[in-house]
């Protein structure tokens, strides 16, 4: 089994399960109707997102595991998503603050893809660079409207970036595994989209006014699964309870 | 009630060239936000369509009582509908 | 129907030589299947009955997501949280071109949401059902979309224009729902033992408030003569529910679940299936503010209000300084 392989789909796919799992929470209680349906539409690539990256996963693996059954089947340990997608929607800002801060990454890291040596990863990447090019425009549009609104919606926000920010630096990790993907061409080493990330939302939270904290401190243990936030445990316990309760049945 | 952001009309080509159409309205709180809201809400996120947003407030619309005038002398001109002309069967579909 | 019991002028239909030259040139096109637009004369009723029955319409579209957003977190598979999903994002759109509809008729969305939140105005009794298993998401898509249907087809036909139009988009983009809830009751229904009892348990729950969707009977009611001589209202209360009655009966055998009903029978006579009424005492408690989840959902659609509003206004405040800031170069 290309285990390298498997693993880097997981960090994708996980990525996309979490995160497109908190978005849903949003459903039915968006502060207007039109974000409602915005937020949807976002969950809703995210979890076609999802079903691309984990079923590649499967299919690496051989081991007969399909999408489902890694997403409901693999406790907490074994996930791969960074600990910013973990991190609870507290209020609105937050939740487009922490789409922002994922979406800038997960463009640049897309159009890396595009070009990788396996040709299922570049067609992943090329249905999704397309989906996540429309998230980060409203994401980054409404972090610089709500920075730049109100005080109050600014206060809010800056809180929101000041709790964020410590989680943006996992998404720039190394270990073993981005070295040997690199190596062999599939994606980039997430090192390499740092300038890039860094001077974009530069300029957003400029845009937004919005200050940047001074320290580059960052939590860590998402992508490589050695210590993910207590969060994850009650997102899994929610999500995958009917697969757990009911393992013999077919939904 | 101010605050409320403003109704927007929306009017949407699709990939066939036909002209924009009416396709209905939405709240946004200004012309980027509108066409943004138009894409999720009307076209699903369709790509390759067009989409003109217009500021409710800023139509005008004939008036009801205009009616008559405005309208009765193009139905006259009955020519100006397809099923004035009577096709013979064996030309096929026009 | 999500729109139940809504209140006409209460007189009853106009006669016809009662009427003013407008109100009657009105009726005349209402009688030709005109359809009246916006900036129409209309009589103050009329508009006043659509402004209630529209707005009830899509406060339950709003309303109505909460019940199966409470799954959402929990669907059992990818392909049926994307499904989901998918449903009540459209029910979030159907409430949208309805509060556009309405607000056509000269009130706005927020003035709307106000009357919803302060108890002034209604949504469907359905929605204050709990969804307790997985099995009560296909309930809901069978069941509860499948008298909506009943009412909102025939409703493509009524007079007003930008409602007729709201319909024909909703019934359009609705038509994938009722199957979806269908569909999962047949893998429930087929399923292990475990979700047999889900599905059974879901159509004992959810049998009697459904029908309590189209209303009590109103054959006797003068709102609903004056509506349906508007084309306002369509058909009937029980025409609808016999119908769905027809409908659903079938469909419960081929699951081989059992209608809760130890009177349901076919009648050869009529060729209808004869049915038991629901408590239409459970029905008007629901209706006060009483059922089982009255509370949650109005405190729900008050908090996401509430905890918008800084949102809205910081967005609003943002648009407002970029004009500034582009008239100022």
């Amino acid at each position: 089994m290309d285990q390298a392989l498997f693993e880097f789909c997981l960090r994708m796919g996980d990525n996309t399960l979490v995160l497109g799992h908190r978005v849903s929470e949003w459903c039915g209680h968006a502060p207007v109707l039109e974000e409602d349906i915005a937020l949807a539409n976002t969950a809703l690539d995210l979890i076609g997102q999802t079903q691309l990256w984990l079923g590649l996963a499967g299919e690496v693996e051989g081991a007969g595991r399909d999408a489902d059954a890694l997403a409901f089947r693999r406790d907490a340990w074994d996930f791969r998503s960074v600990l910013l997608v973990e991190q609870p929607n507290g209020d609105f800002g937050q939740t487009i603050l922490r789409q922002y801060l994922f979406d800038q990454y997960q463009a640049l890291m897309l159009a890396e893809l595009v070009a990788s040596s396996d040709a299922r990863v570049s067609a992943i990447a090329q249905k999704a660079a397309k989906e996540v090019a429309y998230h980060l425009d409203r994401s980054r549009d409404t972090v610089v409207g709500l920075g730049d609104g109100t005080d109050e919606s600014h206060t809010r926000m800056q809180a929101a970036l000041d709790r964020l920010y410590p989680f943006v630096g996992e998404l720039f990790g190394e270990d073993d595994l981005d070295r040997e993907v690199a190596a062999r061409g599939i994606a980039p080493l997430p090192a390499s989209l740092r300038a890039a990330y860094d001077a974009a939302l530069a300029a957003t939270m400029d845009e937004a006014t919005l200050a940047l904290p001074d320290s580059r401190w960052s939590q860590s243990g998402g992508r490589d699964g050695t210590r993910h936030s207590e969060h994850l445990g009650h997102l899994l316990t929610e999500m995958q309870w009917l697969q757990r309760a009911y393992p013999d049945a077919r939904w | 009630m101010s605050k409320e952001w403003p109704l927007w009309e929306i009017f949407i080509r699709g990939q066939h060239g036909m002209s924009h159409r009416h396709v209905g309205s939405l709240h946004a709180p200004d012309a980027e936000m509108a066409i943004r809201n138009a894409r999720d809400v009307y076209t699903r996120r369709n790509e390759g369509v067009s989409i003109w947003v217009v500021k409710a407030a800023d139509i005008a619309a004939s008036s009801p009582s205009d009616k008559g005038p405005l309208y009765e002398p193009s139905e006259s001109k009955v020519y100006r509908h397809p099923t004035f002309f009577d096709i013979p069967d064996d030309v096929g579909a026009m | 129907m999500y729109a139940q019991m809504v209140k006409s002028t209460g007189q009853g239909v106009k006669p016809r030589e009662d009427m003013s030259p407008e109100e009657r040139h009105f009726q005349d096109r209402v009688d030709a299947n005109e359809k009246i637009e916006p900036k129409d004369w209309m009589p103050d009723g009329y508009r006043k009955t659509l402004i209630r029955q529209i707005a009830q319409h899509a406060h339950s579209e709003v309303v109505g997501q909460l019940p199966e957003g409470n799954w959402i977190t929990r669907a059992p598979t990818l392909e049926r949280k994307a499904i989901l999903l998918a449903k009540v994002q459209d029910e979030a759109g159907h409430g949208l071109y309805l509060y556009c509809a309405a607000e056509t008729l000269g009130i706005s969305r927020d003035e709307l949401t106000e009357k919803l939140l302060d108890g002034s105005m209604k949504y469907s009794s359905i929605f204050n059902y709990p969804t307790l298993t997985w099995a009560d998401i296909g309930a809901v898509g069978w069941l509860v979309d499948g008298a909506a249907i009943m009412n909102q087809v025939p409703l493509q036909r009524t007079s007003y224009g930008p409602y007729s139009r709201a319909m024909i988009r909703i019934c359009k983009e609705e038509s994938f729902h009722q199957r979806q809830g269908f569909d999962i009751m047949m893998k429930m229904a087929q399923g292990t033992e475990a979700q047999r009892r889900m599905a059974q348990d879901a159509l004992n729950r959810f049998w009697y408030p459904s029908l309590m969707m189209f209303g009590p009977s109103d054959k006797d009611s003068v709102h609903s003569a004056q509506s349906m001589a508007w084309k306002i209202k369509i058909n009937t209360n029980d025409e609808l529910r016999q119908k769905f009655v027809d409908q659903t009966v079938p469909q419960a055998h081929y699951l081989g679940l059992t209608v809760p009903d130890d009177d349901l029978r076919f009648n050869d006579e009529t060729g209808h299936w004869d049915f038991s009424e629901p408590d239409w005492s459970e029905f008007y408690e629901v209706l006060k503010g009483n059922g089982p989840c009255n509370e949650e959902r109005m405190a729900a659609r008050r908090k996401a209000w509430d905890d918008g509003a800084w949102v809205r206004e910081g967005l609003m405040a943002h648009a407002g300084k970029r004009s500034h800031r582009t008239a100022a170069e």
